[in-house]
């Protein structure tokens, strides 16, 4: 099961690094990561999603805890979050297939923040599936020369905190 | 004041009064300073041997131990003894020099990313940046290092830091900024009643006590509790001396190498009371024939130990000490019948009177290693504090040496580092100079760390080193025995140094043992003289250490030697 851990952390040196190797010395592999300042400039909020069964998640996210500088830990359930990943994906876009690129662009609310005669980028963000729906049929397409995803962040719904 | 002066006035805040260390280039401003501070400086041969020492005087005293390395090789011969503090949760501040920041990143000379290095075994690291940082680190890293779970910390400090100047006023000590670290001291009231409802009604209880019991200062708490409801008790490898190893209630070690009556019992009981532990695999084996009846309460302060290897019924995160007193409050208010587990205890005598851990003798008259430990606790009363190696050393001096106090027994548990055992000694015998302190050793293990009969002689350490001299890698060896079809590969010396010898070289005593019949004499004399000794006895290289669980074997499968 995949799962969204959202981790704020004291924005110190080396921070990430504990984090980062302490998934990989209990065996995670970190599906995707997203990294940075909160609103207050003292701390960094680290979104973290891994690929895991309930006890071995629960171990590691015990295991998160005990590094000095995490703060707090939010295992974010689907219904109670809200979630974002922005994509920037560079295609094939000639004179040929151009209209089409920027016809599927728009269905999926993004936008062609580039172009030259060969190429263009599209930008597009949403939750996960959405940005995976667009790469999904880009690729069908066969039109993918370069793909670059942030990772995801997200947010608690609602006035509770994170 | 400079960097280092500040350092060293930190430490003296912290209560320090003895480090061990090793100097090097970019430690020469703090060492330069130690002059003019009351702090002892016990120089060791090898930076090993000063974690290691530090480590054993963290174990002894139950202070937080300080060891001192340069940058580059002296950091990383540190490693070890870091990696040994972290996994038996030792209390312990390393502080290694560094080149200075504007080489930092540079490959330079005797550069080593320290904390990159030790960043698994640690319990927190410091690189520090600014001069002005370094009392407020230095504090939260004595904090870090001696509450919740103990553990090393380690402080890098580049050489340019220790010789900056700035302001600085001991006696106002800085605030520390650890948002993030908030042990949990009590345990939960519900989970307390749980835990002493389930012991009031339990008919076959055990404790399984660990090293987490001593290092939370919690033996006595263990004791009233367990006599007080009469329950048997059987300890880890590091939980030895938590509670009387010859009291009726003891069931010693338990495990790989443990008794079969405590094996035996923790397989049958309904319930197990496990306090400080971890379920480590060496005292499990097995997972699914571990304790398979029984329900589980389990006490640590670390939350993540709690259902990391055993799922447990009720868990209780905490101070062993806490939360032991809590619960014996608590099962004080249950009405305890003197006579509810007599068929359990029953059953437990005569468990004991069928396999009692003997001492066997060899029938070609050769010294059998145990008879060895034996003798060292009858001579000793029982009452030296004993270190061991690692190997078939350890294990007889676990079985053997009946310890009665916390912190009489320190051996290297979770990492099995040999060649912890001499200077984890030196470190305990600074911490305890009125003991009489002796490491078992194996001829492998203690030249491991060999070189540090120098520091012993040198600071007039009078430590005992008894080897218990089968002329090979024992522990190696028996496994190949056992497992390997006798293919001893590269386990046994085909030359060995005369070790009498190479303890007279350094300066210390040597005594060699030649049989049985000198054996009580030689170790009469060695123990009572006035200065460090190595005892070299010759004991049956086959002989091997019983009962034993094959690794991943179920604990009620014990192995016996064979006719
Ligand atoms: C630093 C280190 N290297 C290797 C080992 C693997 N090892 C475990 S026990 C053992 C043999 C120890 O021999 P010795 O010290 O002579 O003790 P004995 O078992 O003979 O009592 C070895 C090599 C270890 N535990 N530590």
């Amino acid at each position: 099961m995949k799962r969204t851990l959202s981790v704020l952390v004291e924005n110190k040196p080396g921070v990430l690094t504990r984090i980062t190797g302490l998934f990989a010395r209990r065996g995670f592999n970190i599906d995707s990561l997203a990294v940075g300042e909160t609103e207050n400039p003292l701390f960094s909020r680290v979104t973290i999603t891994v690929v895991g069964h309930d006890q071995p998640v629960e171990q590691v996210t015990k295991q998160l805890h005990k590094l000095i500088n995490v703060i707090k830990i939010t295992d974010l359930e689907p219904a109670e979050r809200l979630e974002r990943e922005l994509l920037l994906v560079k295609v094939k876009a000639t004179a040929d297939n151009r209209a089409e690129i920027m016809q599927v662009a728009e269905i999926f609310e993004g936008r062609i923040v580039d172009i030259s005669p060969e190429t263009a980028v599209i930008e597009a963000t949403g939750p996960r599936r959405k940005v995976e729906a667009l790469i999904e049929l880009l690729r069908s397409m066969n039109v993918v020369v370069e793909l670059i995803r942030t990772g995801k962040i997200a947010v608690r719904r609602g006035p509770k905190l994170t | 004041m400079k960097g280092s002066y500040i350092l060293l006035e930190a430490l003296k805040q912290e209560g320090v009064d003895v480090v061990f260390g090793y100097p090097g280039g970019s430690v020469i401003p703090l060492y330069d300073a130690l002059y003019d501070f009351d702090i002892r400086h016990i120089l060791t041969r090898h930076e090993q041997g000063a974690a290691h020492a530090a480590d054993g005087y963290a174990r002894a005293s139950g202070k937080v131990g300080v060891c001192v390395a340069t940058s580059g090789p002296g950091a990383c011969n540190l490693v070890t003894g870091i990696a040994n503090a972290y996994l038996d949760s030792v209390p312990m501040v390393a502080i290694t020099g560094q080149v200075r920041t504007s080489l930092i990143g540079t490959d330079a000379f005797q550069e080593a990313d320290i904390t990159g290095i030790t960043l698994p075994i640690v319990k927190h690291s410091y690189l520090v940046q600014k001069v002005d940082d370094l009392p407020r680190i230095v504090r939260e890293a004595f904090y870090l290092a001696r509450t919740g779970r103990p553990g090393p910390v380690l402080i890098d400090v580049p050489v340019d830091i220790t010789v900056a100047e700035t302001e600085y006023d001991p006696s106002c000590p800085p605030d520390m900024a650890l948002p993030g670290y908030k042990p949990t001291v009590k345990g939960h009231p519900k989970q307390i009643r749980a835990a002493a409802a389930a012991l009031a009604q339990a008919e076959r209880p055990v404790i399984y006590a660990g090293g987490g019991i001593i290092s939370a200062g919690a033996s006595q708490e263990l004791r009233d509790l367990a006599r007080f409801a009469h329950i048997p008790v059987t300890t880890t490898l590091t939980g030895i001396g938590c509670f009387p190893e010859d009291e009726e209630l003891s069931l010693g070690m338990l495990g790989m190498h443990g008794t079969r009556y405590a094996n035996y019992a923790v397989t049958h009981c309904d319930l197990v009371f496990a306090v400080g532990v971890r379920f480590d695999d060496r005292v499990t084996g097995k997972l699914e024939t571990f304790a398979p009846g029984a329900k589980t309460i389990h006490v640590d302060v670390d939350p993540a130990e709690i259902s990391k290897n055993v799922v447990v019924d009720i868990p209780i995160v905490g101070d062993a000490r806490w939360v032991l007193s809590a619960i014996l409050d608590e099962l004080k208010k249950h009405q305890l019948a003197v006579d509810r587990h007599l068929p359990w205890m029953a059953q437990i005598a005569q468990w004991k009177e069928d396999h009692p851990q003997v001492v066997r003798q060899d029938p070609g008259g050769e010294i059998m290693p145990e008879h060895v430990v034996r003798r060292l606790w009858e001579i000793t009363k029982g009452e030296a504090l004993i270190t061991t190696e690692v190997g078939q050393n350890q294990m007889w001096a676990a079985q053997y040496y009946l310890a009665r106090y916390p912190r009489q027994f320190i051996t290297s548990g979770g990492l099995g580092t040999m060649g912890f055992g001499f200077p984890a000694a030196i470190g305990a015998k600074v911490a305890c100079p009125d003991s009489l302190v002796i490491d078992i050793a194996g001829d492998g293990s203690f030249q491991m760390n060999i070189q540090e009969l120098g520091t012993a002689v040198a600071h007039d350490i009078p430590v005992k080193v008894c080897i218990l001299n089968n002329c090979c890698l024992g522990m190696v060896r028996q496994w190949q025995e056992l497992f390997w079809q006798k293919r001893y590969s590269q386990t046994c010396f085909e030359c060995q140094p005369d070790f009498v010898k190479v303890a007279e070289a350094y300066g210390a005593e040597g005594y060699r043992v030649t049989g049985l019949d000198d054996l009580d004499e030689v170790l009469r004399e060695s123990l009572s003289s006035d200065g460090p000794a190595v005892i070299d006895v010759p004991v049956k290289q086959e002989a091997n250490v019983y009962p034993m669980v094959p690794a991943g074997g179920s604990i009620h499968e014990m192995l016996e030697e064979e006719g």
